[in-house]
């Protein structure tokens, strides 16, 4: 394992989280490692975004969508109960009250929005929750282009309501039965169904991983939650700026789009991975799905399975610009348990009334333990992140309860 | 048959498209390793050439189908290294490097069986060139120079790494030279020229031509991209052309052979591995290739 980073004092932010990375490069993460029939798709993506995003007139439509289909701007809640409990003040940013219940269609309205401008009439997406799934369903339905997504067959089990709502939503559900029946999986074969259908289909990747543009692409259209975030802080808190900044990582898109609103500020930032999915925390060097970041993997190189009960964290790695965070020490990684979770999504249920999606219970769980042991000082002020709502999570928690 | 020293195809210095003197494109003429002088001279006598392709640890007597494969007139064997998320690969291989892992294969045990192999025949090879494929995560892991210097200890010449694209190969390139590996390139149907014309600069030992864009496995026809494919190779490089991805019948080989050098047969190889073909069963199965490859090569041109 390598050596994590304690923490430091933020490094000065020029550029950091800013502009596109040369190369895809993050420090010696991210890249293009995509096999050679993918090499071209993925240039065209990254011209087109490239082009989208310099353009007003994109940046105007994806903005207009976010507002009247997403919901956007979500509010910043300060979680007063819980905040007088724990002795921090906890702001949440309620991505859990968008349209489709999670942060996720942040991203897929702008990548959408960009393969109808790429003359595309299809996504492709993998899910492993089923939130990214069912936002690309929505965003196609909205949009009028085809959707086909991956999904494992282990995760169709547990997400039943959101596969309901992708076909329901019209989109073709594709069960994956290969490896661990995951995201991972899923992911793997999204890749490879890509492969033979660049010519009419735009592959919606839902997090900061892939081949180059995608790690930063994504980061950008998930930028929107730290910018607004950054903007209520301002208005709201008497510092104007959070002392800790969290988020719960998967491949880590919420994550990426919030610290990305506070990259250049001398706040915290936390990232925090589920206890048998932590690729930051515990992943090592390696290549997977296109990028060159942290995977978990045996002694042999082949990449191991992930656990959590949340299935948007069962990914064993993390996208590479987090590996780079961790590197500089800009950020931190942190694990908590299944069961940290679960106790943590109760809570919040009855403190704040809020039933959190259990990935973003990991987040919580950390700021409880962290308040609880003074990781956290008294008294100092942390926004988290609250990705999704719980709904899909319902009959893994009433297992539990 | 064409005299190979009089052939534009098969000498550089005749044909104005691939001397680099001419064309800038082309790239620097270096001296080929041995795995492409193998692949040169066989070709040089007019034949089409065969690579089987097998998963390293499929079976425990798994290094008897390189024998088998050589016995069969394979020109070159193709030795993939089972990984756990092979994103190239259709359901055939992934099958296959599945059952591999789950019998515990690993580039250490697969590279230490060819080093056995190696002993008990007493042979230093099998007189054919073996190449490796792998996903990138596996050379990783190890680190680019450790894992080229096994390659070579176990005597493998080639290796063939379908998630590195040349833009981020220069990592590996000049590690592998120095470990006496040479670094195969594949190019694809969606290969745009210039891109083309450095991966056939840079490849190593051969150029290795996705004949369609989508993973590996069987198909019923050889992919008009194919030919297209070949074509435009063929115009910026003089290296041997193998054309893989579903190619598994004589009839598709003789077809590739009329654009390309020779074929690489992979899934069908497998297919039939994992429905317990022995290796005398693929020698019977790759003999009407090799005969197809064959009489390819006795038509006139």
């Amino acid at each position: 394992m390598r050596d994590v980073p304690l923490w430091r004092e933020p490094v000065p932010p020029d550029g950091l989280m800013g502009e596109p990375p040369a190369r895809g490069r993050f420090g010696e993460y991210g890249g293009r490692y995509a096999p050679e029939s993918l090499v071209e798709a993925c240039r065209e993506v990254d011209e087109a975004f490239r082009e989208a995003w310099a353009d007003p007139g994109f940046r105007g439509a994806l903005a207009r969508l976010l507002a009247v289909h997403a919901g956007r701007p979500t509010p910043l809640t300060p979680a007063l109960r819980l905040s007088e409990a724990l002795g921090v003040r906890l702001y949440l940013k309620r991505e859990d009250l968008t349209h489709t219940g999670s942060h996720k269609i942040n991203n897929v309205l702008g990548q959408a929005l960009l393969a109808t401008r790429m003359g595309r009439r299809r996504l492709i997406a993998e899910t492993g929750a089923g939130q990214h799934g069912v936002a690309t369903a929505t965003a196609a339905a909205l949009l009028g282009l085809e959707a086909t997504v991956f999904m494992g067959e282990r995760d169709i089990e547990r997400q039943a309501l959101n596969v309901f709502r992708m076909r329901m939503l019209g989109a073709e559900v594709v069960p994956v039965t290969t490896g661990s029946r995951t995201l991972k999986d899923a992911t793997s074969e999204a890749m490879r169904h890509w492969v033979g259908a660049t010519g009419d289909s735009h592959y919606c990747i839902g997090s900061v991983v892939g081949p180059d543009p995608y790690p930063w692409m994504v980061r950008e259209l998930q930028r929107v939650i730290g910018d607004e975030a950054r903007a209520q802080c301002a208005a709201e808190l008497r510092t104007g700026l959070p002392d800790h900044v969290v988020a719960c990582v998967g491949g880590g898109s919420n994550a990426a789009g919030t610290f990305a609103g506070f990259a250049d500020t001398p706040a915290r930032l936390v990232g925090v991975e589920a206890e048998g999915g932590a690729g930051a925390a515990r992943g090592r060097l390696g290549v997977l799905h296109g990028c060159r970041s942290l995977f978990l993997q045996d002694g042999d190189g082949q990449i191991t399975q992930a656990h959590s009960i949340a299935a948007g964290l069962d990914y064993p790695g993390v996208g590479p610009e987090h590996a780079h965070l961790r590197d500089l020490g800009r950020a931190r990684y942190v694990t908590v348990t299944d069961d940290e979770a679960v106790r943590a999504a109760v809570r919040l249920a009855r403190t704040e009334g809020i039933v959190p999606a259990l990935e973003s219970a990991h987040a919580l769980a950390w700021v409880i333990r962290a308040a609880g042991d003074g990781d956290l000082p008294a008294g100092s002020t942390v926004l988290m992140t609250l990705s999704g709502r719980g709904d899909k999570d319902v009959s893994t928690l009433k297992e539990l309860l | 048959m064409t005299n190979p020293r009089t052939n534009p195809r098969t000498n550089p210095r005749t044909n104005p498209k691939t001397d680099p003197r001419t064309n800038p494109e082309a790239g620097p003429a270096l001296a080929a390793g041995a795995v492409e002088r193998h692949l040169r001279a066989r070709r040089g006598t007019g034949r089409g050439l065969l690579m089987p392709y097998v998963t390293g640890g499929i079976t425990s007597g798994w290094t008897d189908y390189l024998r088998a494969f050589a016995a069969a007139g394979a020109d070159a064997i193709e030795i993939g290294l089972p990984f756990s998320d092979p994103t190239l690969d259709g359901v055939t291989i992934q099958r296959a490097s599945d059952t591999a892992l789950a019998r515990g294969a690993s580039t250490r045990r697969i590279l230490a069986d060819l080093s056995d192999m190696s002993n008990q025949s007493g042979l230093p090879d099998l007189g054919v060139p073996l190449v490796v494929s792998t996903y990138y995560n596996l050379v990783l892991h190890d680190g680019p120079e450790t894992f080229c210097a096994a390659l070579r200890r176990a005597g493998v010449g080639g290796l063939i790494v379908p998630d590195l694209p040349v833009h981020e190969a220069d990592e590996l390139t000049g590690v592998a030279a120095g470990a006496g590996i040479e670094l195969v390139l594949l190019a694809s149907p969606a290969t745009p020229r210039p891109r083309l014309a450095e991966i056939s600069a840079r490849s190593r030992g051969f150029v290795y031509a996705v004949s369609l864009m989508g993973t590996t496995g069987e198909r019923a026809a050889l992919a008009e991209s194919a030919a297209e494919l070949s074509g435009r190779i063929r115009r910026v490089t003089d290296r041997p052309v193998l054309l893989g991805f579903g190619i598994s019948t004589p009839d598709q080989a003789r077809e590739a052979r009329r654009h390309a050098d020779g074929v690489v047969i992979g899934a069908a190889v497998m297919r039939r591995v994992l429905d317990g073909a022995g290796p005398d069963d693929l020698r019977a199965f790759l003999a009407p290739l090799r005969q197809a490859l064959d009489q390819e090569c006795d038509r006139p041109r």
